[in-house]
């Protein structure tokens, strides 16, 4: 099995977050998980979305609406090119934060890929990391922290 | 991650460093006046409004809230409009009884015993946070204080002492022993020659010995002296064994590897230095003593789905939670104090400018967990651990003990999680059950034997999930400050935003009180010319 890249949000925690965050190296190294057999790359994005994505998006990729709205990802026709999930994962989107430089863009590739064959979604194309380098957002400058 | 653990001599030299250099230029700032610690003059004292001018502030958050107040002493006719059922916004304590459901809509019946909380959002009010301290004062919130630093806490790290936590006071005794002995060495082989004359090293070396708590030969070594800081193997006792017993420095390598400074330097930071306090039983204290101040103001479960200003006035539509029922609120002006992701979907009647701010500040996660056990066992006599905080670097990154009620009996409660950045959000992810199994075993490092077996009950609160919030905070980095910033922070026509989103203390209450006054006083300013 392929090894998977932790997901180690390389600057430890975000910008401007209030602790230092002596843990969060290692918070999220996603452990694989034996006896699951599916190709290794769909579960490495399987992990990334219950790491990471599923924190907001929801275990069944519904999102859910409070005084505002998380978008639902089931079923849903904005992936069906890859230019627009790749631009929202690298550059975040309203509340969304952005991802690049916390992911790397094959972890980036993979998440996309898994999401557009799961969740209602039949886009089966794999999405390559020379897309998500060829239209991501560039990572801002996080500044000192 | 290799380069997270191999530490290099530059790492020391360069936490030394930042120690040291931090400290003297403080201190030769403050000489100087400068390094003042809050930008808080006193409340505004506004008045004369014009007769019948009319505010609508949305959000009953601190920093809504304290517009109402402010703006109601002015002459306002002043309404607020809250989505929530309560006042005070991310100001929140959730208590034995609550209930409590998250955006996907897990629900939390909390079974802490009555009175005991989890502090999902604020927690601790530095000395210097003169804002929210005046207004504590004001409304009448009793504070106590909180603990921040407590040389009997705990430090774990999984790669230094086999995995095996060690006490605060014993690593970062041994850091600045250590340290303190390799500079005399320095000073000894001539090594800072460069930098400063005999006369000068010579006075160094005297400090060094003391501040290291070196013996008098320079050597941080086992014995009476390094253990008045350390801690004695027997401590000093009466009669005939009333003799101490030194206890031995632990190796110099291990302690590196414990990343102490890491956690040193958590405490060092000026947001993080004692004195700091909490709100006698829970920082939703705070809120609700805002929410009794303007009580006959707030419309709750109110969302807001359009804001608009044209004609001469502000039009805010929102939808009654409870019955679906569409409704609007008119005034002359509007002070807005709804998250940012949450405002970036609301038909908003502001120029491209602002939309395009609001839409650029993305919110941050934290998930943070309570854990409410039998006892204070680790009050107990093996343990004496009476509040402050035991850091891992496991993913629930630290553990803080109560500091209110220290030596009661009783049930009380723990902080077992408090985390940003990736570990929230595998938190997030997890439903509440898995949430607190996660984090007693995670925690059960520190305190094997009882951390799970005095477990009574717990408490999450995932601020991804959160429905009033859509996130933590505001996640400005130096791009989108320098293009936007300023832009957020004007008032548009007739509506002004205010939280700790328009402010540079992110994430704490100060922020967001500051940004509201400021925005108040232009605000009124703006409605006395027109």
């Amino acid at each position: 099995m392929k090894r998977i890249a932790p997901l180690s949000f390389a600057g430890i925690s975000f910008a401007g977050l209030a602790v230092a965050g002596l843990g969060l190296a290692t918070a999220a190294a996603a452990q694989p998980r034996p006896g699951e057999v599916a190709s290794t790359e769909v579960l490495t994005g399987a992990q990334i979305y219950e790491n990471v994505c599923q924190a907001c998006h929801m275990a069944n990729a519904k999102g859910a609406v409070g005084a505002g709205r998380i978008a639902s990802l089931a079923r849903n026709p904005d992936l069906a090119y890859p230019e627009y999930p790749i631009a929202v994962v690298t550059g975040g989107k309203g509340a969304m934060p952005w991802f690049r430089g916390h992911l790397t863009d094959q972890q980036i590739a993979d998440v996309i890929s898994y999401v557009r064959v799961n969740f209602g979604n039949r886009y089966p194309a794999r999405v390559t990391v020379a897309q998500v380098a060829a239209n991501g957002i560039p990572k801002p400058n996080e500044g000192e922290h | 991650m290799p380069a997270q653990y191999a530490t290099t001599r530059r790492d020391v030299l360069h936490a030394i460093g930042m120690m040291g250099g931090a400290s003297v230029l403080y201190q030769a700032m403050t000489t100087m006046g400068h390094a003042a610690e809050t930008q808080f003059k006193g409340p505004p004292n506004l008045s004369g409004a014009r007769p019948g001018a009319s505010v609508v502030v949305l959000g009953a958050g601190l920093a809504g809230m304290l517009a109402a107040y402010e703006l109601g002493k002015a002459g306002y006719k002043v309404e607020i409009l809250e989505y929530n059922r309560r006042p005070g916004g991310r100001n929140w304590s959730i208590y034995g009884g609550d209930t409590v459901t998250e955006l996907g809509g897990a629900t939390q019946q909390v079974g802490f015993a009555k009175g005991n909380y989890l502090n999902p959002g604020p927690w601790r009010i530095p000395f210097h946070h003169r804002t929210i301290l005046h207004y504590c004062k004001a409304f009448g919130v009793a504070l106590e204080p909180f603990i921040q630093l407590n040389q009997q806490a705990l430090v774990h790290h999984s790669k230094a002492f086999g995995g095996r936590p060690q006490r605060y006071r014993e690593l970062a005794a041994d850091w600045d022993g250590n340290v303190a002995e390799l500079l005399g060495k320095a000073i000894d082989n001539r090594g800072l020659g460069s930098v400063m004359t005999v006369e000068d090293a010579d006075k160094l070396k005297v400090a060094l010995r003391e501040w290291g708590f070196l013996d008098k030969d320079m050597r941080y070594t086992r014995g009476d002296k390094a253990s008045k800081r350390r801690g004695f193997d027997r401590p000093a006792g009466g009669g005939v064994d009333g003799a101490p017993i030194p206890s031995t420095p632990l190796a110099f390598k291990d302690v590196i590897d414990s990343k102490i400074w890491g956690v040193i330097a958590q405490h060092m930071d000026e947001e993080r230095q004692m004195t700091m306090f909490q709100p006698v039983g829970g920082m939703g204290m705070i809120g609700q003593a805002f929410g009794r101040q303007v009580a006959d103001k707030v419309r709750f479960g109110a969302k807001v789905t359009k804001i608009d200003q044209s004609g001469g006035g502000v039009t805010v539509t929102y939808t009654d939670v409870a019955n679906g029922a569409v409704q609007t609120a008119k005034a002359d002006y509007c002070v807005c104090t709804i998250p940012l992701g949450i405002l970036s979907q609301i038909d908003l009647d502001v120029s491209t400018g602002l939309k395009a701010a609001i839409a650029a500040v993305p919110y941050s996660n934290s998930v943070k967990i309570g854990l409410e056990m039998r006892n204070r066992f680790w009050e107990d006599d093996d343990e004496e651990i009476y509040g402050g905080i035991s850091f891992t670097d496991r993913p629930i990154s630290m553990i803080s003990y109560p500091s209110g009620g220290l030596h009661s009996a009783g049930p009380a409660v723990i902080l077992g999680a408090y985390t940003f950045g990736p570990a929230s959000y595998k938190f997030a992810g997890m439903t509440p059950e898995a949430r607190i199994a996660d984090a007693l075993e995670q925690g059960s490092v520190f305190h094997p034997g009882k951390y799970k077996e005095n477990f009574t009950a717990g408490a999450s609160w995932a601020w991804s999930r959160s429905p009033f919030t859509l996130g933590c905070c505001a996640q400005w980095n130096e791009d989108t400050r320098k293009e936007h910033y300023q832009t957020l922070v004007k008032v548009d026509d007739r509506i002004v935003l205010a939280g700790e989103h328009a402010s540079y203390i992110g994430c704490w209450m100060e922020g967001a009180l500051l940004s509201s006054l400021d925005a108040i006083t232009r605000l009124h300013a703006r409605a006395l010319e027109a």
